[in-house]
């Protein structure tokens, strides 16, 4: 498996605003890689670069191999799929998806045949006569799909596809999306700002948050150990701890914290450095009594019941609120009881203070 | 029957208020002339020239005269000629100002509106003495010595046409501006995205996107051509008349109001016509409205 797309050192800037900062990526080919932010984290910006809609500041882009920075956008081997679906609202659903094979002369027949096969295999049979404003969102989002995919692009960017379709449409396409990559395999870059979404349908995903690039990894690795405060806190719920490192027995290590001490398990860290311990609701315990390595003391607050499990709100002396998941028939102690969270060590993910992480990204920021 | 009462009060009454006045000018102001002049073609003239109310079908008649014939036809040309160098012309820079982002696009839109707010006449008399043959032009021709003798610009059916594109300009810019104002540039970058160059992309999706706005900017252009009078007369000097000379004529000087009533009544007929045509190919109602 070769790297199908390379990004290196590729910076965007526009007047004062830097938008995506020294980015470098090597996307493998035939999978599922997914950039994920907030918006305004640069990753629209980065795929309309790699679309070539958008000059890079500086840095280069590959595909396959070669740069493609001196090419039009209609002389790439990528297609787009449009967050707005950026259908011609003046042609046909089949004179749409046949607008790629036209452009590019190739027979009639063979565009026939062509359209006839991704209308079969966007479920869209019947529909080539329609026009776009007479179709739903779903349907439109198909029609986007198979227009880019009849080029039999290399690569397939997506840009935020199902954003204007309602939840369960949304649900249903995110798995025919995933089921098309893998039966197709054309590597599928894809932008989002939903975190379930990125979740259920990468091979990878790169976390981004002001222009740079946080964390790329697998869903598993992103969740389990984040890298980044930023990562820790936007993929699913957490708790975080900000503290100085108090003692270092071996990986274990004991975190001096606002309210107490806490314990984590870890390597490459120093007595003294300050860090960040982050703990999932689901990993969070509490008893009557203190434990050995915490002495946090918080007063459960508060009960949800969603389903399955209890989400559970305690508060600490500082007023912090602190997150857990119990199960529904788990014994659970009345509001207003003070109580003593704590977690196994290696439960908590130790993370080196964010500011070192970002002054490290700056660091190799290099600026026309 | 209280009930029905109630309701004509709380629905009637404010409909027919609010309706009412505007009514009333459409009445007195469109409906009553064009009845008028609809009887006028009807009517016969004394010897002395005037109009008497005695029904004939000889104005009508009239209409059929080859030497009228001829002006319509030359109408129908200059109108044709107008409309397309008025496309041609206000294509591009409609596109200009369109795709300006900065504060050059008021200026680009102020150079659009400003001879639009001024008399029109006043504007073709300027024609007229920058290309008269001791105008401007002429000066500086001769100043360059690219010519001995004064040329003649004035008085030929060139001179009209670019009088009437003139004129006419800002009907054709403003609604071609607001249908290339409107394209989404996504669709731009899909069609580039999707292999077309700039000129495919042009011919496939900006050309067809925006033919309401040519559609509509030639149906502004070529009505109102047909009936410029003053534009033919000072420029054109009778070598190109339109039907709106005629008209005028017959008004004025040749003092025969009936016919001129028919050939008015052929004129809004000619409009009707084309405004149908471009109902049947799909033309807004709306995008007429300027």
């Amino acid at each position: 498996m070769g790297h199908i797309v390379e990004l290196e050192g590729v910076n965007k800037i526009y007047g004062s605003n830097h938008v995506v900062k020294d980015l470098s990526l090597d996307v493998e080919e035939g999978e599922f890689l997914t950039l994920l932010g907030s918006s305004g984290c640069g990753k629209t910006t980065t795929l309309r670069m790699i679309a070539g809609f958008e000059e890079p500041s500086s840095g280069s882009i590959r595909v396959e191999g070669q740069s493609i920075e001196e090419k039009e956008p209609f002389e790439r081997d990528v297609n787009t799929v449009f967050q707005s679906y950026a259908l011609f609202p003046h042609m046909t659903i089949h004179d749409n998806i046949a607008y790629g094979l036209k452009m590019k002369k190739v027979p009639k027949k063979e565009t026939e045949e062509r359209v006839a096969q991704m209308m079969a295999m966007v479920q869209l049979e019947g529909f080539e006569k329609r026009y776009p404003s007479q179709l739903s969102g779903g349907q439109k989002q198909r029609v986007a799909i198979a227009r880019a995919l009849i080029n039999r692009p290399r690569v397939l960017l997506l840009d935020e596809p199902l954003g204007a379709l309602d939840l369960k449409l949304r649900k249903q396409m995110q798995l025919e999306l995933k089921r098309l990559q893998k039966k197709l395999h054309i590597t599928f870059i894809y932008v989002t700002h939903d975190q379930e979404e990125a979740l259920t349908m990468s091979d990878r995903i790169v976390i981004m948050h002001d222009g740079i690039m946080d964390q790329i990894g697998t869903p598993s690795e992103i969740y389990e150990a984040p890298k980044t405060k930023f990562v820790a806190t936007f993929i699913g719920e957490t708790n975080v701890f900000d503290g100085c490192i108090s003692e270092m027995n071996q990986n274990r290590v004991q975190v001096m914290v606002e309210n107490g001490s806490i314990s984590g398990c870890g390597t490459g860290f120093e007595k003294g450095e300050y860090i960040t311990v982050s703990v999932r609701p689901e990993k969070m315990k509490f008893s009557q009594t203190p434990q050995d390595g915490f002495s946090l003391n918080a007063v459960v607050r508060d009960y949800i019941y969603v389903g399955s499990v209890v989400k559970c709100i305690a508060v600490l002396p500082n007023g912090n609120e602190l997150k857990m998941e119990k199960f529904a028939g788990d014994m659970l102690p009345a509001p207003g009881t003070q109580v003593y969270p704590f977690w196994n060590p290696e439960d908590a993910v130790l993370i080196h203070s964010q500011s070192h992480v970002v002054y490290q990204a700056m660091e190799n920021v290099v600026l026309k | 029957m209280k009930h029905s009462g109630h309701e004509w009060k709380s629905n009637t009454l404010p409909a027919f208020v609010t309706v009412a006045p505007v009514a009333v000018c459409m009445l007195f102001l469109v409906i009553v002339p064009l009845i008028y002049v609809v009887i006028m073609s009807f009517c016969s003239i004394d010897e002395y020239y005037n109009v008497v109310f005695r029904f004939t079908l000889k104005n009508y008649a009239m209409l059929a005269d080859a030497q009228y014939t001829h002006i319509y036809l030359q109408s129908l040309l200059i109108a044709f000629l107008t409309t397309v160098f008025c496309i041609l012309i206000a294509y591009p820079f409609s596109f200009l100002i369109a795709r300006t982002k900065s504060r050059k696009k008021n200026i680009y839109y102020m150079m659009v509106i400003i001879p639009f707010w001024t008399n029109s006449l006043i504007r073709i008399y300027g024609w007229r003495t920058f290309l008269g043959t001791n105008g401007w032009l002429n000066n500086a021709l001769r100043f360059l010595h690219l010519t001995d003798a004064p040329v003649n610009f004035l008085f030929n059916r060139g001179t009209t046409v670019l009088g009437m594109v003139y004129c006419l300009m800002p009907f054709m810019i403003l609604p071609l501006y607001t249908s290339i104002e409107k394209l989404d540039q996504n669709l731009l970058e899909a069609s580039a995205d999707l292999g077309a160059r700039r000129g495919a992309t042009f011919l496939h999706v900006i050309l067809p996107l925006t033919s309401g706005g040519i559609f509509s900017g030639s149906i502004m252009v070529f009505i109102p051509c047909l009936g410029y009078f003053f534009v033919s007369d000072i420029l054109g000097g009778g070598n190109s008349d339109v039907i709106g000379n005629l008209i005028e004529r017959q008004f004025q000087s040749g003092n025969n109001w009936p016919f001129g009533a028919a050939l008015s009544i052929i004129l809004i007929v000619i409009t009707l016509l084309l405004v149908k045509c471009y109902q049947k190919i799909g033309g807004s109602m709306d995008a007429l409205g300027v």
